[in-house]
């Protein structure tokens, strides 16, 4: 892959940049949506830390951050769906993916950049507004040192890549599946779950703690907020998520040969 | 074709009976919102449809033309209830039609020719089975429709194939079907042959002919195939910004427009223009492919032998003419004269 | 012949009664559709079942995992918290199963497609309404049951007749009341095609808070639910008659009974929105 194709794929991220950009409604709704998600979950947080200060080692202006950050990363890292998988599972699903299949590009790394493109805007048009708003209204912990700003930058790069990864596998199973809705579903709850959307992570219990903040999807939304909030050290959390990421992107390529295999076979 | 060769509605007889669709200066304005600067939008009126006055009898077939945005859409839109007039007097069979939308609805049949309305993941029977529901299709009519449709547009084995297994043409012939097991008295079709192989093509205009001959359906189709409305109408109305620029039958409009085919032809190699009999011309070459014009009237046997015999020719084609050209030699005519 | 002309006249009547029975009729024949239509994925009918029930079960598992770690919420207790939830999925999931589709509206208004609908000899809400109807939004509904099931085991409630008949007054009311602020919504989107997101805040967000006790949020945001989208009156306030809990507000005891008022006043003035909307439509085209 020389300069060539990294000039392509950069063309493709800001495709994807701009195609959401252009929806200004829909972004504006989106910002307000969250918003009020954000008002809703920061009152039960509030109730809740008012009963138990201190759970899960967050004091409550930790807590109040966390929820603002959950609604800040929902649509940027596509955690609750939203990316490009409609998109993909529904060209696999007419057979237009034959055509994507010729074309000079690799498809992964295709549609990684797409997503790239829609991700960062998604983190600027839709992220920033409701936390400024939560930032503004409520009593946050935020980081006076630029560094821990950056680590958490990083830290939700890394987030986007492995949320990528896992929304890449579940839109190639439209290939085994005629309607891969259902698959979708499944993966959005999980992601909401798992993730620490619907309650941080720390707050669970004993192993079912343990189990989830291993899984892949405390990368999306926990990993960024302990880096930020103070709670986790950056490298770990990084090599955390990397390998998760390089994990589920090599499982990705290994389906999608043998998707196109059967794409071959079938002739489209 | 049930031999009995009625027509649902045919007792609405009385005053405007012969006038079936009745267009008096309809007029239809929109704002439009145009961006002219990041933040900043201009609104302008935008006069889709202006003054538009026509009549159309029972049992005619119209063909209805236009270039993009001239407002043919807006039109069919307004006829068939989707869209209120901002003026002037409209009636399909003595109904207003955004007045009486669900009423005109029985009255009419609509295909679009880009947008099915079938059932995407069900057999094609389904969408079927929802219309004479749907409609309230008496029993024995909905089965002699749904017989005679299936017939002559060769849908029998496609009735069990789920919609999205279907070719364009094949679901097109779906789509017209669908539209005509309610029995309409008015058939709009937005380009139904568009996209469509030729021999598909000609099953839909062999299908609509023989529609209008046999049960007097009014037929309104919208096209930007100039063969359709040769082959279909007898009637050519061409509209242009909103406005109707000619009401005739086809014949008027090759002449308002003297119409040209084009012939392409391939050489072995780069060759100056080729020295062609009047009054075919060369319009333009390109490396070894060079371009011709002859008048549409004329056969192109002739002017093809003499090419044949004198260049040597690797491969040639001929284009029709299209309905934006015949429009547009209208109007540079017209502007002359 | 006859026959085809009387049914045109039958059809075209515009009596309010027969356009709600025409309604209804076209409603259950679209719905009819789209089950075949699903049904032709049974996998994936499966998987978003199950996905439903899964979503919103973990929704439950959440408050259940909040309540590993405190004994009250805002003064409520887990049981009392779960009849909240419980009345709150219900009356969402109900109305969700009858027309969560609204927010499609939209994306027909831009592709085109709602003019499909504009020549079909039904009425528009009933289609728009029917449009990709879902078994598998029974999900919700009975997941809903289910931790009301629990809730009611829980809960000491001392029980009276006028409670026990507020029960189902309350959850009816309550889908009304949701139906028809998805109605609003989707009259929204006649004028604001890509503004279909704006409804969730008002839908699934109305749900969650109704599911954590009024105790919990500001004054201002108890009032906004109560006299602005009158959400207040799907649970909090006849739940708080039933638990024999202080009305939010200082509102009179009364107010538990104005479910099916609310819901009645409410679809009013969301199919006024309805017709506006539609009507902007028709002389806009777009």
């Amino acid at each position: 892959m020389g300069v060539g194709s990294g000039r392509l794929y950069a063309a493709v991220a800001a495709g994807g940049f701009r195609r959401y950009a252009t929806y200004r409604v829909a972004t504006a709704a989106g910002v307000f949506t969250n918003t009020v998600f954000g008002l809703i979950l920061v009152y039960t947080y509030l109730a809740l830390w008012d009963e138990r200060p201190q759970l899960g080692g967050y004091d409550q202006a930790q807590a109040v951050t966390f929820v603002w950050l959950g609604q800040a990363l929902l649509a940027a890292l596509a955690i609750g769906g939203g990316g490009f998988e409609d998109e993909l599972m529904e060209r696999i699903r007419t057979g237009d993916i034959a055509v994507d299949l010729y074309r000079p590009a690799d498809l992964q790394l295709w549609w990684l950049a797409a997503d790239a493109g829609r991700a960062v805007f998604q983190l600027l048009g839709r992220g920033v507004v409701p936390f400024a708003f939560g930032s503004l209204f409520f009593p946050v912990a935020l980081p006076r040192e630029v560094s821990t700003w950056a680590a958490f930058l990083v830290a939700v790069g890394l987030g986007a890549l492995v949320s990528f990864a896992l929304r890449y596998l579940v839109a190639l199973s439209a290939f085994w599946l005629m309607d891969g809705t259902g698959m979708l579903h499944m993966a959005w709850i999980a992601g909401l779950f798992c993730s620490g959307m619907l309650l941080p992570l720390n707050v669970f219990p004993g192993a079912l703690g343990e189990v989830v903040r291993a899984l892949p999807w405390s990368s999306l939304l926990q990993a960024p907020a302990d880096v930020l909030l103070g709670e986790a050290a950056p490298l770990g959390t990084f090599v955390f998520q990397a390998a998760w990421a390089v994990a589920l992107l090599a499982v990705g390529r290994l389906v999608q040969s043998a998707a196109t295999r059967r794409v071959v076979v079938q002739g489209g | 074709m049930g031999g009995s060769g009625t027509m649902a509605g045919a007792d609405t007889a009385g005053p405007g009976a012969a006038a079936f669709i009745e267009l008096d200066g309809v007029e239809k304005v929109f704002d439009v919102r145009k961006k002219t600067g990041f933040l900043k939008r201009e609104r302008r009126r935008v006069r889709a449809v202006d003054g538009l006055s026509f009549t159309v009898a029972r049992g005619e077939m119209v063909g209805y033309i236009g270039p993009n945005g001239a407002g043919k859409s807006t039109t069919i839109k307004m006829l068939t209830g989707i869209l209120t007039p901002s003026g002037g007097r409209l009636r399909v069979a003595g109904i207003d039609p955004s007045r009486e939308r669900t009423r005109l609805a029985q009255r009419i049949g609509v295909v679009f020719g880009q947008r099915t309305t079938l059932w995407w993941d069900l057999p094609l029977i389904d969408s079927y089975r929802l219309m004479h529901r749907m409609y309230r299709i008496p029993d024995v009519r909905y089965r002699e429709n749904l017989e005679r449709c299936v017939e002559l547009l060769q849908l029998g084995e496609l009735l069990d194939v789920p919609v999205r297994q279907l070719s364009l043409g094949q679901r097109m012939r779906g789509d017209i079907a669908a539209a005509l097991l309610h029995d309409p008295d008015v058939l709009y079709l937005d380009e139904p042959t568009i996209g469509l192989d030729v021999v598909s093509k000609a099953k839909v205009r062999g299908f609509l002919r023989d529609l209008n001959a046999e049960r007097g359906t009014t037929v309104l189709l919208t096209t930007h195939d100039l063969q359709d409305i040769e082959q279909l109408c007898s009637r050519v109305m061409v509209i242009d910004h909103g406005r109707l620029v000619y009401d005739g039958p086809l014949a008027g409009l090759h002449e308002a427009g003297e119409s040209e085919r084009t012939l392409v032809v391939d050489l072995e190699r780069e060759l100056p223009p080729i020295e062609a009999p009047e009054p075919a011309r060369v319009m333009r070459v390109e490396g070894p492919r060079q371009w011709l014009a002859f008048p549409a009237s004329a056969s192109a046997a002739g002017l093809v032998a003499r090419i044949a015999a004198e260049y040597p020719l690797v491969d040639l084609s001929v284009r029709e003419p299209d309905i934006e050209s015949v429009i547009a030699r209208m109007y540079a005519e017209r502007t002359s004269a | 012949m006859a026959e085809t002309a009387e049914a045109s006249e039958a059809a075209g009547r515009a009596e309010p009664r027969g356009r709600v029975v025409e309604g209804l009729r076209a409603y259950r024949l679209i719905a009819a559709m789209w089950i075949r239509s699903t049904m032709a994925y049974r996998t994936s009918f499966v998987l978003t079942t199950f996905g439903n029930f899964a979503m919103t079960a973990l929704d439950f598992v959440a408050i259940l995992l909040m309540f590993s770690r405190v004994d009250a919420l805002g003064g409520w207790s887990l049981g009392e918290v779960a009849l909240l939830y419980g009345l709150s999925g219900i009356s969402f999931g109900l109305a969700d199963l009858a027309i969560g589709s609204m927010d499609r509206l939209g994306r027909r208004v831009r592709d085109g497609t709602l003019d499909t609908l504009l020549v079909r000899p039904a009425p528009m809400l009933a289609q728009v309404a029917a449009d990709r109807f879902a078994l598998r939004r029974l999900g919700r509904v009975t997941q809903g049951l289910l931790v009301l099931g629990y809730a009611l085991v829980v809960v000491d409630v001392d029980w009276t007749v006028a409670k026990l008949l507020l029960m189902p007054v309350m959850l009816l009311g309550g889908a009304g009341i949701f139906a028809a602020v998805f109605v609003a919504a989707g009259a929204f989107q006649f004028v604001a095609q890509d503004a279909s997101e704006v409804a969730n805040a008002f839908t699934y967000g109305g749900m969650t808070m109704l599911q954590y006790p009024p105790t919990v949020f500001a004054l201002d945001l108890v009032r906004g639910v109560t006299f602005v989208v009158p959400l207040a009156f799907v649970n909090w306030l006849p739940a708080c008659f039933v638990l024999d809990r202080p009305y939010p507000l200082d509102l009179p005891g009364w107010v538990a009974f104005a479910p099916p008022l609310v819901a009645v006043a409410c679809g009013a003035l969301a199919g006024l929105a309805w017709r506006a909307g539609l009507r902007s439509y028709r002389s806009t085209g777009s």
